[in-house]
This record gives C-alpha cells, structure tokens and sequence, in this order.
C-alpha cells in the first residue's frame, strides 16, 4: 500500500507529482500559482468564512472528512443568506496516512463540489510526522456572494416569527459517536452531512421574510437557539412533540445518558421565518430531499428574555441552556 | 399523562399536608427536570435529589489517588467520561491528561481490556466507579482478563452501593423524607429485596422507577398513594424491566469478585459497607496492591454544600457558591461536575418559569 511520507510535504519532486496525480484532478486549480485569482465574481456584499476538520475516525457511517469539509463551510456560507462559489483546502496529513485514503477523500470533495456547483481553487499540503496528526485535518475557507436586499441577522428577529428545522437531530453526532465505539444501529444510522446551498436558495426565492438562519453543528440545536435568543433578546419557545429524533438516536441518548438537542449535525439548518410565510416556506422546504422532514418547531415570544423554553412531552416546561464543556457520556 | 396528574392532585387533596419525597438517583434528578415534571406537580409536593450520582459521590481522596496512578510511568489509565472533571484537591483528570498523563476516556471496561491486550508493554488500570448497574460488568471484565491472560490489565476500585447509603441517609436522622423514587437499573440488578429494610424497619414507602415521564409520574402517584393510605412498602413500577428477585447471574458474578468495604463518601463521609473491593485471590488485578498511592489527607472544598445537597438537606441554589464560585465550567464541588450531579441539574435548567405555572 502506498502511504503519504515526509517528502510528500517538502515541496520537492513528491510533492508535485502528489498534487498532480491527486489533488489537480479533485479540484479545479488551473494555473499552478501561488494564488488563485478571481474575476469580478458579482454585484452584491461577499461572505467569507473559515472552518477547520479533524473528526475521528475520518470514514464514518454517511460520510468523510472530505465531504465534511465541503459541506461545513458551504453551508455556513449558505445560512448566512450567501451563494457560494468558491472554495480553498488545505491539508495536514500525517506521515504514513495511506494514499488510497486520501484519494477516496478528495474523490468525495471533488463530487460534492461538482453536484453543487462550487470550485476549489486554491490548496496546500503540509505531512507532519507519524504520530504528530490523527491521520488528516482540512481546512477550507469558502467565499460567497449575498445578493443585494438580503438580509439575515438575528437583530431582524421580531416576536411572533416562527423556526423551522429542516430535519431530524443528532444523527452526525451519534453516527460519530457510535462508530468511535463499536456501536452499530440497525437499520444503519447515517451522518445526515450533506450540502443546504440550494436549499437555502430555493428558500430564499419563496420568502423575502426570513429573518436569520443557521446550521447547528457542534452545540446542537439547543445552542443554536440560545445564541440566538441572547443575540435577539426575545425568549424562543420551542415544543419537543415538534422537533423529530430517528429512534437510534433517542435510544444511543437514552443510552449514553445524552441529550438530542445538544448533539451535533452538519445537514440541517433552523429558520426564523415571519409566520404569514411559515406555512408556504415550511411546503416548499418538504419537498426537497434536503428537508424532507422539515417541521415548525416552535415560535418566538417576547419574554423572558433572552431564553429558550422547550415545551416537553410530558406537557412540562423546561429552560434550553448553551452546552457547558462536552457533553460526557454517563456510568449508569 | 393527564390522568395522572390529575390523580396526584387528588391524593395531595386527601393526604392534606405537604409531602417530601427523595429521587435517590442522578438520573431521575435530570429526567425531572428534562420532562418539566416540577411544574406538573402541586407545590406541596417537595422533590429532593439524594446521593445517588456516582461521580458526586467519589472522594477527593480517590480523585487524587486515581491522579497519583495516571502520573506513573507505563501506566494508561482509563475511565468513564464523567470522571474527568471532577476536582480532586487541585487537579482533575482532565488538568493531568493535559500535562502528559496517558489518561484515556472509554465506554465500557471491556474497552480498556482491549487497549490492555493491544499494548502488553502498559499497565493499563480501569478506573471502576457506578454503582450495581457498572459493578458486574467490571467483574465480567475481570473474568475476561483472567481467562484471556492479560496480566497487565488492573482496576482501581471505588465501586459503591446503594443500599447502605440509604440506610446511613435514614440513621443519620438528618433526612426528612416522606417516601424514595428508588432507581429502576440498580434494580435490574439487585431486585427489590436489599430494599426491604425501609419499609421494615424505618416504615419509608418506596416505588423502584423507571426514568421517562410516564414512569417518574406513575412513580410519584405510588409513593402518594402508599403515603395517604399509610402503608409502606417497596413497590416497583418499573415492572416491564425489574424482578423482585433482580438478575441473579449479574449479582453472583459481582459476588464472586467482590467484596463489600467500608467506603468514603464525598460530602457525606465513610458509610460501613458501602463499597466494593476485590477479593484476596483478585489482588493482582488491584492496582492498589501494586503501586502504593500515598495521598495526603484531603479535605473537601470549604463552603462547599455538596454533602448537604446530596443527603437532601440542601437544595443546591441554598448553596452560597452556587451559580456564583461554582459552576459547571468551574465547579467546586462533585454535585456541579457531573452531568447527573443535582447543582449541574439546577444550574443547567434552572427554576421553572414562574409564568407557566
């Protein structure tokens, strides 16, 4: 098996037929520049961001780091009312990482990004010693075009919007989890990672009143609405009948003593929408692979302030707080 | 659910007095609050959290002798994720893994066997704390090793019971409890007969619970029925999971490794045969026995309520550091670490909103 070694990184003969051989054909690199040069891409305010990928293991049920890596930084790109066009990668591979691996990885990057019509212009490769690296971490930095009179900010969050999700919660934590830990589901539990940009554009195109939007990764969903609850200063009150747990989920939580709200996704995103367009918007959203499971999961009210409240099954009313350190799974 | 609420409200009716009753266990603390149950119930109804969160209950002394073990040379110590927060006199876990200890967080102490067998040049010690439901499947662990030969595979025991803390909670005279929701997987191991006694001979209703709403309010509607009809008895509601007689195989494998010590208590101090340790013939998989771990005398965090709070005589917001030089980014004491710790619980999700009542 061929593996990654130092000089794949020493910028010399291996370093250039390891570009040329893997990375050229993935990505859309053109000249080999130090710097990939955009035309004047479109009228309207630009969005960049940056995000960095280490998870363990990087094969994991749904997915990899390398369609992780794209999807993340689209996505935050996509949820802050953003196009995205382009992307950069860069790698820290570890020395002796197999290149059948790597090649899968970047066969994931090249695919996504073709489906979803974003390129990867720029990259760099830097191999780390054996044991200095958990096999591969990317970070990408995407750039992105927001089109003039969008506008999506939690200070637009008025009382009376209503959120939707776009999907079920906790599956990328839990698939991770599991995996981590020789726990299997059956039927198979999947990473729900997956692109939202064109989910986002088609919302966009329905509704000129969605207020803000995001996508709760690490965190999970509770944190996200706290965030935003504290950013607003209204209260969000949230009903746990509304908000959708694949039952290996529920049972891993139950389990491991977790809880949903908390744990992390990379394919759905919460909107606060004014509620004359919920109804339309929540529509339109179910009929997209993305949002299949799409549902209004609560509502924001004016007090008190700067809190979530969940309404449980139970017909209870609980306080949703921000995640203090890691959520650890329990003894008994 | 309705229906039962609207029973406990008829038998609070009857009963006509407030009433106080302890969840012994860190779960139910945390499943009452995530199912908003508090704002169920009828204010006269008092809910206590009581000493049963395993990692609540760990010494500052066992802390610091589970820290002495990580910092030997080729030793890898593993443990449950819940213990690596929790503060020993200056230091926890986490602090040291950070500084270079090879301190590792596993799932199950068959995880930690194999990390044992994978690497036979490391003394690879599981850190052994839970109550019954954790106790047998380390004894299982052991009987692994043994049959497997790993020789370099160890526990650290502070394993603990559940019993004889509520029997001390009861002597103590200290605990002014109407009637306990009893933990329902304890007793898929050990039954409903270890609980006789509080009925027997302190006159206490018990209802052994299962956790999700339903079952914690079912459990409620026991206790309150036991209480108005002035009977006491160890009733399990969590019938669909518990026998009385419990899983015998699951006790005599526990048996078969351990024994019960005298053990110490954060908060609450050494509870006579409350503990589990190895048998002479498993000494050599006590890691005790194989390294001496001097740990000076440790005392607990002043001002610290976490003893209070666990026998129920405090709740954790009449603690001066709650909130304010304990929190769960911060904690001082052991009840504000654990995720199932009721400071963490009252921390995390607050009083009720008065404006939902």
């Amino acid at each position: 098996m061929d593996l990654i070694q130092m000089s794949h990184g020493s910028g010399g003969r291996m370093m250039h037929q390891l570009i040329k051989d893997y990375f050229a054909p993935a990505f859309d690199l053109r000249a080999f520049n130090d710097s990939a040069v955009i035309e004047n891409i479109s009228e309207g305010k630009i969005a960049v961001t940056t995000d960095s990928y280490v998870v363990s293991p990087y094969f994991f049920p749904g997915g990899d780091i390398g369609l992780l890596s794209v999807c993340g930084t689209v996505n935050d790109l996509s949820v802050s009312g953003a196009k995205p066009f382009y992307l950069t990668a860069g790698f820290i591979i570890e020395e002796g990482f197999p290149l059948d691996h790597l090649k899968k990885i970047l066969g994931s990057m090249k695919a996504v990004s073709e489906e979803i019509g974003v390129k990867i212009i720029a990259g760099d490769t830097k191999v780390v010693d054996r044991g200095k690296g958990d096999g591969i971490f990317i970070n990408t930095a995407g750039l992105g075009v927001i089109q003039k009179g969008i506008n999506i900010s939690p200070s637009n969050v008025r009382p009376g919007d209503r959120i939707i999700l776009s999907g079920t919660i906790g599956n990328h934590g839990i698939s991770i989890m599991a995996q981590r830990n020789g726990i299997s589901f059956e039927p198979a539990l999947l990473s729900d990672v997956r692109p939202l940009n064109r989910l986002v554009e088609l919302m966009i195109k329905t509704t000129k009143n969605i207020h803000v939007m995001r996508d709760p990764t690490r965190g999970g969903v509770a944190t996200t609405l706290k965030e935003i609850a504290n950013d607003s200063g209204y209260c969000i009150m949230i009903d746990e009948e509304t908000i959708g747990v694949n039952p290996a989920v529920k049972g891993a939580c139950d389990l491991l003593g977790l809880d949903p709200l908390y744990i992390a996704n990379e394919g759905i995103l919460a909107a606060f929408v004014s509620a004359e367009d919920a109804d339309k918007l929540l529509d339109v959203m179910k009929s997209t692979k993305e949002a299949g499971d799409a549902a209004i999961i609560g509502e924001v009210v004016e007090t008190p302030a700067q809190t979530v409240l969940l309404k449980t099954n139970a017909g209870g009313i609980r306080i949703v707080d921000m995640l203090s350190g890691d959520q650890l799974p329990r003894i008994c | 659910m309705g229906d039962k609420v609207k029973t406990i409200n008829d038998l609070m009716r009857s009963i006509n007095r407030p009433v106080r009753l302890m969840e012994v266990c860190g779960t139910h603390t945390v499943a009452i609050f995530r199912h908003g149950i508090r704002n169920l119930l009828p204010e006269d109804i008092k809910l206590l959290s009581g000493p049963g969160c395993p990692v609540c209950v760990t010494s500052v002394k066992d802390i610091e002798t589970a820290i002495g073990i990580a910092g030997i040379d080729g030793v890898v110590f593993t443990t449950f994720g819940d213990m690596m927060r929790v503060p020993g006199d200056k230091k926890s876990l986490f602090n040291v893994k950070a500084e270079g200890c090879d301190v590792r967080v596993v799932y199950s102490p068959l995880d930690a066997l194999q990390i044992a067998e994978q690497d036979k040049r490391k003394k690879v010690v599981f850190f052994a704390t839970g109550f019954e439901t954790t106790s047998p499947s380390v004894a299982g662990t052991i009987m692994e090793a043994e049959k497997r030969d790993v020789d370099n595979f160890f526990i650290y025991s502070v394993h603990k019971t559940v019993p004889p803390a509520i029997k001390a909670l009861l002597d103590s005279g200290e605990v002014r409890v109407d009637g306990f929701i009893l933990p329902g997987h304890v007793s898929t191991i050990i039954g409903s007969k270890p609980y006789d006694f509080m009925a027997s001979k302190y006159g206490k209703p018990s209802v052994i619970t299962g956790f999700d709403a339903d079952d914690i309010l079912s459990g409620i509607m026991m206790l309150l029925e036991q209480i108005a009809s002035g009977k006491a008895e160890v009733e399990i509601q969590y019938s669909r999971v518990v026998k009385k007689e419990g899983n015998p195989r699951a006790v005599d494998i526990m048996n078969e490794y351990f024994e019960p010590e005298d053990a110490e208590w954060r908060g609450i101090g050494t509870i006579p045969g409350s503990g589990l340790k190895l048998k002479d013939k498993f000494n050599h998989r006590d890691i005790k026995d194989i390294f001496r771990i001097n740990v000076p005398e440790c005392s607990e965090p002043k001002a610290c309520s976490c003893g209070d709070v666990l026998k129920g005589v405090k709740i954790p917001t009449d603690c001066i550091l709650f909130g304010k030089a304990c929190t769960p980014e911060k904690p001082v004491g052991a009840c504000m670490v654990s995720s199932e710790g009721s400071c963490a619980a009252y921390y995390k999700y607050g009083p009720a909103p008065d404006i939902f009542k």
